[in-house]
């Protein structure tokens, strides 16, 4: 029963229509002011397809790296009349926008190769895996260039919160355990009014108003007791669901208690699905999201020289030359441009010799990266859906794994399927996973994962797993700024430093997003373009 | 920042952990079976140079000491005569530098004075000046991590 949304104020004119009216009447411009100020368009800096107006007369650029920040430059400067080059070390595009599919082969540093053995259409997704629904220039992207999307399921109320430390280690559902630390919420807060302990703060007219809010939401019963009943069994589900015939009644289920809820710490993880990031649309590529890197690299056709690794970069006053080495021969080459957008790891930069001004040097040795370690585990039978009739979503644990994540796609359609068996950023299990091998980061992965579904024992078959620290072409997950460097260095490594400007989710306040990478390359770019057209 | 503060998330640090990853509160958790080397919540759990050595700084530094090389690499510590500085390691210990972060803020000061005095003396490195914990806190309090 859809009861919060029925009764929503509706206005006799929508934002929309009125935007459109406005739009009409007044040109783009005012219609953007006036979004701006209906809190439409301040969301994203995203404004729309880049136009970069003017002739660079024929001006060239070589672009370091082919992940999306790099190749949305590429991309972006080829058709703005740029010649455009771009140097990738792997041998393929994309970078952190990454699919492991069954046949790949990956290997770590320290030497580790895994051969991927998961069935046809079935993947890991090592780095992003989601797209919010407010990261407007990566989803534009997807629909220019063919991407289909599909949602990724972020919050599934039949999903799982598990604490070693509450419940003997049983774990919960998600609808329970979110309708019954409601429902205690909302308990206590009517009694609270009803015993007068808020009169000086609300009215008494607004504590009528709060009382019947409390009840409506948070499923008290009548006497505004948060109790087993039909009212506490339409957030918290049923001990046994209504049915036909003979057999229909439903029977309300005991909601845990108030003290059990609160001192489980379970509630905790409540946080993952009422977050900006995380609230739904949520979005994934069909197939994995890799298709994204392999759409970009479709637009600029012959533009990447792959398996080349960056070893230098000099800017004069003319150009900026690039050293590389071909890691097919070991040839050692250069590559000459009038300009650079360099799009590598901070990780890869800092190390490289390179010519920038000492501020833009400190702020690239100011932000360490991230550890990130995510486990793909393929099981023999979707048992999730067809015995705990979870679909897509994500449990949550406080075991080194942190989470698992049931596929969003090929859901009720049986046969096997392709967990996250863990994703662990940061924290002590971060490292002590990246020093395991991938052989023993998939058994703590099992071993964690079987404390919540016990059908690990029996169904697993194959498993890959990433730790991003010894991802060869990275050397950690994504820019971890604390608010100390940021303040001192942020500004720095955004600057345009001569012929050189950086770009890439570091470069942003969306770290470790697509979407920071994307914007970040699109705000490089428009500055560089400037830059070229005032020369 | 210590462990104290990182357990307290602040709003940067809840956008960023949720970013590509995963945002989630819960502090890790008891060892169960087969894991029992893994540590509980946000202060590793490894006593002695020699755990902290092979659960901690051999992801990266590789086992032998020696390093790993990709698009860029992670420096060796075997025979490393950058070594012979105890304060260059707690340095990088505290502070962090491009890949690596500030590991040391997830250590106790005896747990860093530990590590420290163990790359000092292994992998054909043969520094006998041992820090203490002592100096360790003064190192902390210096690069502003108290914990």
């Amino acid at each position: 029963m859809e009861r919060h949304l029925s009764e929503a104020a509706s206005t006799p004119l929508s934002r929309r229509r009125l935007l459109e009216l406005i739009g009409a009447a007044a040109g783009g411009s005012a219609m953007y002011r006036a979004m701006t100020s209906l809190g439409f368009a301040a969301e994203s800096s995203w404004r729309g397809p880049i136009r970069l107006e003017g002739d660079p007369k024929g001006a060239s650029v070589v672009v370091l790296g082919a992940g999306l920040a790099g190749m949305t430059a590429a991309y972006e400067l080829g058709r703005a009349g740029y010649q455009v080059q771009v140097l990738e070390y792997n041998a393929r595009a994309g970078g952190r926008n990454w699919s492991i599919r069954g046949g790949d082969v990956y290997a770590e540093l320290g030497g580790a190769t895994q051969t991927c053995a998961f069935d046809e259409g079935l993947y890991l997704n090592p780095g992003p895996w989601r797209i919010p629904y407010h990261h407007h220039a990566i989803l534009d992207y997807c629909r220019r260039f063919g991407v289909t999307l599909e949602p990724f399921i972020q919050l599934n109320h039949n999903a799982l919160l598990h604490s070693t430390k509450a419940f003997d280690g049983r774990a919960q559902r998600i609808r329970e355990v979110k309708a019954d630390f409601e429902g205690a919420i909302a308990e206590l807060l009517a009694k609270a009014t009803r015993k007068g302990a808020l009169d000086e703060a609300v009215s008494k007219e607004d504590q009528e108003i709060l009382l019947e809010a409390l009840r409506y939401h948070g499923g008290l019963d009548r006497d505004f007791r948060y109790r087993a009943g039909e009212d506490s069994a339409e957030f918290r589900g049923y001990a046994r669901n209504p049915g036909g015939g003979l057999s229909a009644r439903p029977v309300d289920g005991e909601p845990i208690g108030t003290h059990e809820i609160l001192t489980s710490r379970l509630w905790r993880g409540l946080q993952n699905f009422s977050s900006y990031d995380f609230q739904t649309t949520m979005f994934q590529p069909a197939g994995g999201m890799g298709r994204i890197g392999e759409a970009f690299a479709r637009q600029i056709p012959n533009a990447i020289r792959y398996r080349a690794k960056v070893t230098g970069i000099h800017q004069d006053e003319r150009g900026v030359n690039i050293t590389f080495e071909d890691r097919g021969d070991g040839a050692i080459q250069q590559a000459r441009a009038d300009w650079c957008v360099c799009a590598l790891p901070l990780t890869i930069l800092g190390q490289l010799p390179v010519n920038v001004s000492a501020a833009m040097k400190a702020a690239i040795d100011a932000v360490p990266y991230a550890s990130v370690v995510k486990t793909g585990l393929q099981f023999k039978r979707r048992f999730w859906e067809e015995d705990e009739h979870i679909f897509g979503g994500i449990s949550y644990t406080d075991l080194p794994i942190r989470q698992i994540a049931y596929p969003s796609a090929g859901m009720n359609a049986g046969g096997k399927g392709v967990l996250l068996g863990g994703y662990t950023w940061e924290g002590p299990n971060a490292y002590e996973l990246t020093a395991m091998s991938p052989a023993e980061r998939i058994q703590v992965a099992l071993d964690c994962g079987a404390q919540i579904h016990p059908q690990y024992l029996s169904e697993f078959e194959t498993g890959v797993s990433v730790a991003w620290h010894r991802v060869p072409f990275t050397l950690g997950c994504a820019g971890e700024w604390s608010d100390e460097a940021r303040r001192d260095h942020y500004d720095d490594l955004c600057q345009i430093d001569g012929r050189i400007v950086l770009a890439g989710e570091h470069a942003s306040y969306l770290p470790a997003w697509q979407e920071g990478a994307i914007l970040s390359a699109l705000d490089a770019i428009t500055r560089l373009h400037s830059k070229v057209l005032a020369i | 920042m210590g462990p104290i503060r990182m357990r307290r998330l602040s709003r940067q640090r809840i956008r960023r952990a949720s970013a590509v990853c995963a945002a989630v509160l819960f502090p890790a958790a008891a060892s169960a079976q087969g894991l029992s080397s893994m540590s509980q919540g946000w202060v590793f759990g490894e006593q002695g140079g020699e755990a902290l050595y092979a659960h901690v700084c051999a992801g990266c530094h590789q086992p032998d000491a020696k390093g790993a090389v990709g698009a860029a690499s992670y420096p060796a510590l075997a025979d490393d005569r950058n070594l012979a500085s105890a304060e260059y390691v707690e340095t990088q210990l505290f502070s962090g530098r491009r890949a690596m972060p500030a590991l040391g803020r997830m250590m106790s000061d005896q747990q860093a004075a530990d590590v420290i005095n163990y790359v000092r003396a292994h992998f054909g490195n043969d520094y006998r000046d041992e820090v203490s914990a002592a100096d360790i806190e003064a190192a902390r309090r210096q690069s502003g991590s108290a914990p």
